[in-house]
């Protein structure tokens, strides 16, 4: 047992020798301070029903930052007033939604009674088109280059990943100090003849930066779970296919599409649910600007809870139980692929 | 030897030949890393540029200031230019003053007399000049310190409760059964179609009650439990042999001895994935914080950085700089564990 336990324990060699002694020297302190009362409560409740106090903790942040707010969004959408609590909001019943829905025309925002949330919609909506078919396409198409006989392909792979990790306030201030006015871009149109772009004035130009960034941003994490996908595909039909002299987009078109179509789905769907939610890099990039060229579903919903000057908590949670009906099935067809997918 | 050295450049695998498609791919790379690494060099190398080098338009590559000297009867450094003389020579004068399209020059080397020369015929002398005070004002003159102690605070402690409940949460899943065990997992599974984006106003008004708001409680706490990090672990420990377990269990070690000193060693590679997952969503997290977090002293770096670049007059080289110390340790920390993190999302298809 002991030997067992000593075998998992610290591997004394090379350079973490020191820093794995720190470590097991204060695994062994933490062990010698919390297993007297777990094993107290073992004895109390019996080991059948220990795997209940291993969840416990878990289960309660479950509840209390997740279940009990859903809980409190659906009363906050039902119920009126400015109060944070909801036993001092009114009951306003459906009124909160009818005004959300209350549109002449579906197809033009200016006509609904919440013009706002509309105009987020359609924003959104044309955000997740746009990013969707960028997103595939680039990562698609790097994730084919990347795939073949490349020297220094772990060099190429990190190239495209990096910004995955980086806070997206960052990569919205990378961006936008080359895209103002004095900026980097501006500076090579000219030199190159052209005139000076107020990129973040002209509507059409923050929408398609807005995408642009969020697509240079996020593509590295696609492009890797497609290669993965295509290096799982195995070699010798690529042989077979050699051998019988077919034409290399006949392979694309045969071989490689319908093998990667499982991954392919679940970045589509991937992309889908993310983009839904796009807030943090548009947001600091345009400010959901020019006017509200670029203002999102969800920060509609942010600035209608905290900034605007009234807190409409249940506009607000009206808009999130919409946002979050749609999220629900998203996740769900998400779910049924990847387990597909991995079965 | 060119022959050589071009057969080694060119070679490729397998001995194969080159074909357009090759060259298209490196081409696509090599735009890739121009488009992917160039904005963040031009970040960093802003980040040192003064705020009148920064107002330069075109900008110049690399930090640049004008070069000045120290004239004997001038209180004052005086900027040196380049002036072409009607001769056709050239000479390096420092300027006194400038009237109009004439600039009154003296040679730094004889100060006693000055020359006038059109103000078109000069071109300052610069020099590599890098402006290290936009990284240490901020230290000194803002809480910037404050926001980086935040920012640390929340990351250390949010990932160290992170791995402890979920480790424990995937260890009940992975190695009872119980009655209830399926609810739970569903539970679990619930929680994934429930981002936070959604429910921003309920999850403040549990804060509130709470007595965190305006405390770093109030981000650490509610991203702690997280369902990617429970199916993470849990894959992870349901390949543990059962024969470990059930042999600590006829030594009479308890349950807790079981988790704590059997089953989270073996995990380490796990746990190692859903570590830098929790640093890296903790250390970037920035809707809920810019909801939760008001005062000033309590921002993280990032709600910092907005603040600081939605005020009117945007301090750009302070800002740039700030930039950078937020996206450093991300760099380092990738740099050294680039090949765990790729490998840790491609397997498990999260991020």
């Amino acid at each position: 047992m002991t030997d067992t336990m000593r075998s998992h324990g610290a591997p004394a060699r090379g350079p973490s020798a020191a820093a794995a002694a720190v470590t097991t020297g204060s695994a062994n302190a933490l062990m010698r301070l919390t297993d007297p009362p777990m094993r107290a409560v073992q004895r109390l409740i019996g080991a059948a029903r220990m795997p209940y106090v291993f969840l416990l903790p878990n289960l309660v942040f479950f509840g209390l930052f997740v279940f009990l707010p859903i809980g409190i969004n659906i009363v906050f959408s039902v119920t009126g007033g400015t109060a944070l609590f909801p036993a001092e909001r009114p009951y306003v019943g459906a009124e909160h939604y009818a005004r959300l829905l209350d549109c002449g025309s579906y197809l033009e925002a200016a006509s609904c009674r919440e013009d706002l949330f509309w105009r987020g919609v359609g924003n959104t909506l044309t955000f997740t088109v746009f990013q969707m078919v960028a997103m595939v396409l680039f990562s698609l198409v790097t994730a084919l280059v990347l795939n073949r006989p490349i020297r220094g392909r772990g060099f190429f792979r990190a190239v495209y990943f990096f910004p995955v990790l980086l806070s997206p306030v960052v990569v919205a201030l990378i961006w936008k100090w080359i895209l103002q006015r004095d900026g980097l871009l501006n500076a090579v149109l000219t030199t190159a003849g052209g005139e000076k772009i107020l990129f973040f004035v002209d509507p059409g130009w923050a929408m398609f930066w807005s995408v642009f960034v969020s697509v240079w941003a996020h593509m590295g994490f696609y492009t890797l779970i497609l290669l993965a996908g295509l290096q799982a595909i195995p070699r010798d039909v690529y042989e077979a296919a050699e051998m019988d002299g077919t034409r290399p987009w006949r392979v694309f078109h045969r071989i490689t599409l319908p093998l990667l179509w499982p991954n392919l789905l679940v970045v589509l769907v991937l992309v889908l649910i993310r983009s839904v939610q796009v807030f943090d890099e548009v947001f600091v990039l345009t400010g959901g600007g020019p006017g509200t060229a670029t203002m999102m579903v969800v920060q509609y919903i942010y600035a209608t809870a905290f900034a605007n000057q009234v807190q409409n908590f249940g506009l607000a949670g009206a808009a999130s139980v919409l946002l979050g009906v749609v999220l629900f099935v998203l996740t769900l067809i998400q779910l049924f692929l990847t387990r597909r997918r991995a079965s | 030897m060119t022959g050589k050295l071009r057969r080694l450049l060119l070679a490729r695998r397998g001995g194969a030949s080159w074909h357009w498609t090759d060259v298209a791919s490196y081409g696509y790379l090599a735009l890739g890393v121009l488009l992917m690494f160039g904005p963040v060099l031009w970040l960093a190398l802003s980040s040192f540029k003064t705020p009148a080098a920064l107002l330069e338009f075109p900008p110049s590559l690399l930090p640049m200031a004008q070069s000045e000297v120290s004239v004997p009867g001038y209180p004052q450094p005086l900027p040196l230019f380049r002036v072409t003389m009607e001769d056709g020579s050239v000479r390096e004068l420092a300027q006194v003053r400038r009237v109009g399209i004439t600039a009154q020059m003296v040679d730094p080397a004889a100060p006693g007399q000055t020359i006038r020369v059109p103000a078109d015929r000069r071109t300052p002398v610069r020099h590599m000049a890098l402006a290290v005070e936009n990284y240490t004002d901020p230290l000194t003159q803002f809480d910037f310190l404050r926001f980086l102690r935040n920012s640390l605070v929340v990351t250390v402690v949010a990932t160290i409760i992170t791995l402890l409940i979920n480790s424990m949460a995937a260890y009940a899943l992975s190695v009872y059964e119980f009655r209830g065990k399926k609810l739970a997992m569903l539970g679990v599974i619930g929680t994934l179609m429930i981002p936070i984006t959604i429910i921003l106003a309920p999850v403040y008004l549990v804060v509130t009650k709470l007595g965190f708001v305006d405390s770093l409680w109030a981000v650490i706490l509610p991203g702690a439990a997280t369902p990617t990090g429970v199916f993470l672990l849990r894959q992870y420990m349901l390949t543990i042999p059962r024969d470990l377990i059930e042999a600590a269990r006829m030594d009479k070690a308890s349950e807790w001895r079981i988790y704590a000193r059997i089953v989270m060693p073996l995990s380490m590679p796990a746990l190692a994935v859903l570590a830098i997952f929790s640093v890296m969503w903790r250390w970037n997290e920035f809707l809920w914080p810019l909801a939760v977090l008001t005062k000033t002293e309590v921002h993280t770096l990032p709600i910092a950085l907005n603040a600081f670049q939605g005020e009117l007059q945007t301090q750009w080289h302070y800002l740039l700089a700030m930039t950078v110390v937020t996206l450093l340790p991300v760099a380092l920390v990738f740099a050294f564990l680039q090949r765990f993190i790729t490998s840790g999302i491609a397997n498990t298809g999260m991020k």
